[in-house]
């Protein structure tokens, strides 16, 4: 990369480092502010008018940093005579915009703020001018949209200023994302996204199939972004930005950022037919538009605003002609309306800004209040107006010349004669402007006493109307940078010579009628004006929030009708859905043969089928009620121990059956803060429904279940069969999978389990603190509930059971490696005994001779469980790898020791844990809901009636 | 010995019931493990990037049982990618449930942040399919808790049909097992990955159908339509810190898709080549188009974020349904885009909603540091909505850029672009409601009557402190950092996605080297 790249790289990261530092200096006032914003900005100035020499001899200064190869994105940047010309008027105006807003703003609007949106458009902006690559464009691109947001939606109490803003972003983002569309198009059919690149494949682009998508998602985004018809709508809105914004942003460069568009991508896209229809039609038919529309506006920043529209459709239709003529003039036009334009804005705001209104009507007479004021305006209206020695004037007879030899379909007039009359309004605004502004007779009552604003406000706007008569007088002065910017446009060597007077041409005669024709038009304007407010006609900003109203409306309903709170009907949709999925995935194959026939059924087990299946039939008459399901479920989960059993899996039906009980135990004991019946809410029509769909799914899962049962496959088990004993030391193979083969499995299961204890008690004791704990307090347990709640018989028989009920967990976790049994099973065995416990005796009494909490059960349990899998790694080999050996301890046999079995115990600790836990959790509800403590094993004690007999 | 490559289940396994049993009574001391766990979980996933770098499939067996009989965990680039975001996410979000004091609201938060923790890495790590479902019922469970957290009728109701959707996943889940186990005989993934590439289609009809159940399972946690309506509800009514980490959480759906349906049935895979992009894409689609609807319609900021958190997840597997390696760079790209961009919205939101007391988007007065908190939506917003200088636009591009193959171009593009541009809407017009609008509304006087109530239901909070604005610019300065070395990351990226499809190198490393366990 070059020296001069180094200095391009800087220009353009400059405003971005800039950016920073006024949002930082807000309480050092609005001149700090001001100069820390102009600082960054006259550098990058002063940096481009150093490489500015080198580009006009027709060199391109490149830069290249990598960014994102991948996608072909690279932060590359040139500047040739086009970039040149729109940084130099992006850094140049922005200079005198700083300038200008240190005296527009108040010391109560945040300036800081200001500078940093400001400077972060303005690296923005230049971005887009300087970018190599389209797709750096799009990001610079976006970020226009972005900042220009922030910007007009900066008097953020406003609601005008808000609506204009999100007005604006929707518009031009949306031309935006079409663009993105458009430049991937584009860097596909050229192979690549680099605008030099590309820029050498004009023909090949305008030759593929994909051109047409290409050029209209592109000019989409052109459009929107300098408001053309029909998106022309935002601008005038977004001038409800403080008018530096206004300046800068809606008349200097922003907008004209389309335009810049058009003209980079000329080389590549014009030429067709269909870029001459499309782009010289709407900038044709934008021009006439803004123009008319202007005439009639009251409010002089709408009026310019307009205006600005109507001249963005005239740059628009030139360089939609295609011809390298009108790429001059276009070139020509953008440095002189940059000049008028931002000087009637500025002017619009000291008048504003003077007198406290934008209202024309309300306005009139300025000229000897507001002298300098008056002068300034009134030269670039001139300009404007396109009269000879101003420098509208130039352009707007080259554009004239141009129209004037366009046949539009055939027709030699149709260009032509929309031409003039465009010309004309524009004639009648300006002069409006300057007449009912400055002109007639000074009124006495102005919302505030005007006078002329200090030097620093109109600073800028003078400066720039010395450019105006400058270049109106002595064109040539504009030769150089005109000649290097339209040859950049064209890709062809340009040298036009820009002189005010070009013989009795057509275009002269074009412009001796609209200046006449616009005279007659402002001397009737009155009359007009009424006719124009009488008349029908759309309002563009009320279409646009009908348009956005509609899309909410609908999104609104759309979301709230689908996504309405109903469980049961996510829960149909997602079982429909896997049905379905289910179904088309089966549809496309088949199945192998059946390897397996169908058992026999004996009788017994017939019967128990019955029972499940009448069980089941029955869940669904009564659920209703909610202790008969729970009974049902009971009976449904015993058969399927039972089926465990007759199919040979004695450790299933082990699990399975101590797993019901406890179920089964908690879900009555949480019955009891529970109504008995669940509501009736579903229609008939509903219960079809979801009949449907439970058979439906039902039927799936059976037909599924059933087609892999009639069929074998070589499994994994083989292996685990061969090597239960060998490797994992236990010959009960199931044991030795849950502990060993897939003990990982096991580890994160049980911390599940201890996880469900944890979240239980959370969850509890949210509720107790909420209006749960209100609603608890005055249920009323009702008629059910028993006199003697703590039975002598059961606290006696429990009390009995408790030892052997210990003795026949701890049997089954040892056995548990060689037998049916283990940790699992042993804990929820232990844990029913205390169960019972609790049950017979209350829990209060039992808790308080309970030893050990039970999170630190749970605890214990999954770190055990954890660091015995760790052990492994002090023997270098990798979690959970178990080993074993066989001691022989007298007067005992010969027994085995398993690293397997310390994992089990691990595993029993957090299953005990996490069940009583629960039990915990729902006895703290039962003391909300007013169950009374005892201290008393028990209720009715015939031991101290004994006593008391004895005693007395 | 590679121990490394189980520690991101094993410390927070080991940790989370520490802090439940011994630490459970002084918070200051619970926090600090926490923290420092967290902390040392990001060491680690730093550590399996580097080890991960290398391009080897790193084969951890556990229990020293030969694959695929025993449970094999898996290191690859793509599940150290997804454990270390996992790991940096959580660190953010913890800081922010300290400093705002979301942790002490309820019980249990730090072991149940430590449990999803172990839950999301396990899924991540696990080369078995039905060890991916312990571990989706470990982070099924701990997030259910974390979900209600601090309690509060609305949460809890939404909890439920959380608890309620996903449990009916992980039924389905194991059917899907089932029907796999029955009709190939393994459970391990590069094992069914062989077993199935040799099974003729005509005879595959139980695999394909465990295939596309297996791809509904992952669709729930992914909020792919049409299983996406647990969403915005969950969500929206979360903890925002425990949001924020949900945004790993469909993360997860989206990897196991990639993971399980890339290695075992892929495109190329006769008897289920065909199933699995074909049904993905139009469900992307709609997932997209309802993302963007609920964005613009929503009356409430924590749902508004919740559906654009769901357009994301369509943008993402849009890209996913590809299952090439270019589509599949740019999804990954996105994924970690789009987990910081959801986190730091959640976070943000958070800040302003607990200040202003309600999440209603209409205009009421100003809360302290109005204008921070604009900037920070504002950044976030973007983030989301993929604008640049943030890294969605470039996500969205890569995306677009991916996705140009006629067929799918005109449904993929349109999709996006328009659903960016709802997306858009619906944002600027909440942060004008919410930011903008509000600067009009002068503070209630307190007069006797409804104002003094309102004033007395809303206390003026104060503004928030250094740390607890901290995540939220992490989550920006990780999208900054993001876009900022594209080049680098996409080139890691690109080598992830080229070795998940590598599937030869895949199968060989689980099943036939000795492996580093």
């Amino acid at each position: 990369m070059s020296h001069e790249g180094y200095l391009l790289l800087f220009i353009a990261v400059l405003p971005f480092v800039g950016a920073l530092v006024p949002g930082v200096m807000i309480r050092a006032g609005r001149t700090a502010c001001a100069s820390f914003a102009a600082v960054p900005t006259a550098l990058a100035f002063i940096l481009l008018l150093m490489l500015a020499p080198s580009v006009m001899r027709g060199e391109v200064i490149q830069a290249e940093l990598e960014w994102l190869p991948q996608l072909g994105l690279s932060a590359s940047f040139f500047l040739d005579g086009l970039g040149l010309l729109f940084a130099g008027m992006i850094l140049g105006v922005g200079l005198l915009i700083i300038l200008y807003a240190r005296f527009y703003l108040s010391h109560e609007d945040p300036v800081g703020q200001f500078y940093t949106y400001l400077l972060l458009f303005q690296g923005a902006m230049l971005g887009i001018v300087l970018s190599d690559n389209i797709l750096l464009l799009l990001i610079f691109w976006e970020l226009t949209s972005l900042s220009s947001f922030l910007l007009i939606g900066y008097w953020k109490h406003l609601p005008e200023g808000r609506q204009g803003a999100r007005m604006a972003l929707a518009v031009t983002g949306a031309g935006g994302l079409a663009m993105i569309g458009g430049m991937l198009i584009l860097g596909s059919i050229a192979g690549s996204y680099n605008l030099t690149d590309i820029l050498e494949q004009g023909d090949a682009i305008r030759a593929s199939d994909w051109y047409m998508p290409a050029l209209i998602l592109i000019l989409l985004g052109a459009f929107t972004k300098s408001a053309q018809f029909p998106f022309h709508f935002w601008l005038p809105h977004a001038m409800a930005a403080p008018t530096p914004v206004s300046a800068y942003l809606h008349s200097a460069t922003m907008v004209k950022a389309g335009v810049f568009l058009l003209a980079r991508m000329w080389p590549v896209l014009s030429g067709t037919d269909a870029w001459f229809y499309i782009v010289a039609t709407t900038g044709l038919v934008t021009m006439v538009l803004g123009a008319l529309i202007a005439l009639f506006k009251d409010d002089l920043k709408a009026l310019l605003a307009f205006s600005t529209v109507s001249h963005l459709g005239l740059l628009t239709m030139l360089l939609g002609f295609g011809t390298q003529a009108a790429a001059v003039a276009a070139v020509f036009h953008i440095i002189n309306h940059l000049t008028f334009k931002a000087a009637l804005f500025m002017t619009a705001g000291i008048v504003d800004h003077e007198t406290h209104t934008r209202d024309i009507k309300r306005l009139g007479g300025l000229r000897h209040l507001m002298p300098v004021t008056f002068v300034i305006g009134t030269v670039a209206a001139l300009s404007m107006a396109g009269i000879p020695l101003f420098n509208g004037f130039l352009s707007k007879e080259m554009m004239l010349e141009e129209a004037s030899h366009t046949y539009w379909a055939g027709s030699a007039y149709a260009v032509p004669v929309m031409a003039t009359i465009g010309a004309l309004l524009s004639v009648a605004y300006s002069l409006r402007f300057i007449s009912h502004v400055f002109l007639g007779p000074q009124r006495d009552d102005y919302p505030h006493k005007p006078h002329d604003p200090p030097f620093g406000m109109w600073a800028s706007p003078g400066l720039l109307i010395v450019l105006v008569l400058l270049i109106g007088v002595a064109p040539f002065v504009a030769d150089g940078i005109v000649a290097t910017a339209a040859s950049a446009v064209t890709g062809a060597e340009l040298h036009p010579h820009l002189k005010i007077w070009h013989g009795v041409t057509p275009a002269l005669w074009m412009s001796v009628a609209a200046v006449a024709g616009g005279v007659v038009l402002l001397s009737a304007h009155a009359p007009l004006d009424r006719l124009w407010a009488a008349a029908p006609r759309p309002e563009a900003k009320a279409i646009f929030h009908r348009l956005v109203a509609a899309v909410v409306g609908f999104s609104r309903w759309f979301t709230e009708v689908t996504h309405n709170g109903a469980i049961s009907r996510y829960l149909a949709i997602f079982t429909l859905a896997s049905v379905l999925v289910g179904w088309m995935a089966y549809r496309g194959s088949g199945l192998p043969l059946p390897t397996r026939g169908l058992l026999p059924v004996p009788p017994v087990i017939a019967v128990g089928w019955i029972l499940l299946i009448a069980a089941t039939a029955y869940v669904v008459v009564v659920h209703h009620n909610r202790f008969q399901s729970l009974v049902l479920i009971g009976i449904i989960g015993l058969m399927i121990s039972a089926g465990f059993v007759y199919l040979s899996a004695p450790d299933l039906a082990l699990t399975q059956i101590s797993v019901e009980t406890v179920t089964i135990m908690l879900l009555l004991l949480a019955l009891n803060f529970m109504p008995q019946m669940t509501p009736k809410e579903s229609s008939m029509g509903r219960k079809l429904r979801d009949a449907i769909i439970a058979v439906a799914a039902g039927g799936s899962v059976g037909a599924l279940a059933y087609a892999f049962m009639l069929r074998d496959v070589e499994t994994i088990s083989d292996y685990h069969l061969a090597n239960s004993y060998e490797g994992g030391g236990g010959t009960n193979v199931v044991n030795v999978i849950l502990v060993d083969f897939r003990g990982y499995d096991t580890y994160g299961e049980i911390i599940v389990l201890g996880i469900a204890g944890f979240v239980i008690y959370a969850l509890m004791r949210a509720l107790l603190d909420g209006p749960a704990a209100r609603r608890l307090r005055t249920l009323e347990f009702g008629y059910n509930i028993s006199k003697d709640r703590h039975p002598l018989m059961m606290v006696v028989v429990t009390r009995v059971l408790m030892p052997i009920a210990v003795v026949v967990g701890i049997y089954i976790f040892l056995r548990g490696h060689n037998q049916p049994g283990g940790g699992f099973v042993a804990g929820l065995v232990i844990a029913i005994a205390l169960l019972m416990q609790y049950m017979a005796s209350g829990f209060f009494w039992t808790q308080a001779r309970k030893k050990i909490e039970y999170h630190t059960l749970i605890g214990i349990g999954v770190v055990i469980a954890g660091l015995t899998g760790a052990g492994a790694w002090l023997y270098a080999r990798p979690f959970l790898t178990s080993s074993y050996t066989y001691v022989h301890w007298p007067p005992i046999e010969e027994f085995e020791l398993a690293t397997a079995m310390l994992f089990d115990l691990g595993v029993f600790l957090t299953v005990l844990g996490a069940v009583m836990l629960m039990l915990y959790s729902l006895s703290r509800i039962a003391r909300y809901a007013g169950e009374t403590v005892n201290v008393e094993p028990m209720d009715y004690d015939p031991g101290e009636r004994a006593e008391e007999k004895v005693e007395a | 010995m590679m121990h490394w490559i189980i520690l991101p289940v094993v410390l927070p396994a080991l940790l989370a019931p520490l802090i439940g049993f011994v630490m459970r009574h002084d918070m200051t001391l619970t926090r600090t493990a926490s923290v420092a766990g967290t902390l040392l979980l990001f060491a680690i996933s730093l550590g399996l990037v580097l080890l991960a770098a290398d391009g080897e499939t790193h084969v951890y067996r556990l229990g020293d049982w030969p694959a695929p009989f025993g449970i094999v965990l898996v290191l690859d680039r793509l599940s150290a990618l997804m454990v270390v975001l996992t790991a940096a996410l959580a660190v953010i979000v913890l800081i922010h449930a300290i400093a705002s004091g979301w942790d002490a609201r309820g019980w249990h938060f730090h072991t149940l942040f430590q449990f999803q923790l172990m839950g999301v890495c396990g899924a991540f790590l696990t080369g078995d399919v039905f060890n991916l479902f312990v571990f989706f019922e470990v982070l099924l469970i701990a997030s259910y808790g974390l979900m209600i957290h601090a309690g509060g009728t609305r949460r809890i109701q939404a909890g439920l049909q959380y608890v309620v959707a996903n449990l009916a996943g992980s039924t389905l889940f194991l059917f899907a097992l089932g029907a796999i186990y029955a009709s190939t005989g393994t459970l391990n993934l590069a094992d069914l990955a062989v077993r199935v590439a040799e099974l003729p289609r005509e005879e595959a009809g139980l695999v394909r159908v465990a295939a596309m159940l297996l791809l509904v399972v992952f669709a729930v946690k992914a909020a792919l339509f049409p299983v996406q309506f647990w969403l915005p509800g969950t969500y929206s009514n979360a903890p925002a810190p425990v949001a924020a980490l949900f945004a790993i959480m469909t993360k997860v759906g989206a990897y196991a898709i990639l993971r399980v349906h890339a290695t075992a049935f892929g495109p190329e895979v006769p008897a289920t080549g065909d199933l699995v992009g074909d049904w993905l894409f139009p469900a992307a689609i709609v997932t997209i188009a309802i993302g963007a609807f609920g964005v613009l319609g929503a009356r409430r900021v924590m749902p508004l974020i919740s559906f654009s958190v769901i357009g994301s997840m369509g943008t993402l597997l849009l890209a996913i349904a590809s299952f090439s390696p270019g589509a599949t760079t740019a999804a990954l790209y996105y994924l970690v885009h789009s987990t910081f961009a959801a986190a730091c919205l959640f976070l943000v939101a958070d800040l302003v909603v607990t200040r202003r007391g309600s999440d209603l988007l209409n205009a009421m007065p100003a809360t302290a540091q109005n204008g921070l908190f604009a900037a920070l939506f504002f950044g976030a917003a973007i983030g989301m909505a993929g604008m640049p200088p943030l890294s969605g636009f470039l996500g969205k591009l890569l995306i677009l850029d991916a996705l140009r193959a006629p067929e799918v171009m005109p449904w993929a593009w349109t999709a996006i672009l328009v659903g960016s541009l709802l997306t858009i809407v619906g944002f600027a017009r909440a942060g004008s409601e919410l930011f903008w609008k509000s600067t009009s509304i002068p503070l209630p006087v307190a007069s006797p009557g409804e104002a003094a109530v309102d004033a007395a239901v809303v206390p003026a909070t104060p503004g928030a402190t250094p740390l607890e604005i901290a995540p939220a610019v992490l989550t920006i300065a990780a999208l900054v950092g993001l876009a900022a070395f594209a080049g680098p990351v996409a080139g890691y990226l690109e080598d992830t996605a080229i070795q998940l499809f590598d599937r030869a190198q895949y199968i060989g490393a689980v099943l036939t080297t000795g492996g580093e366990g």
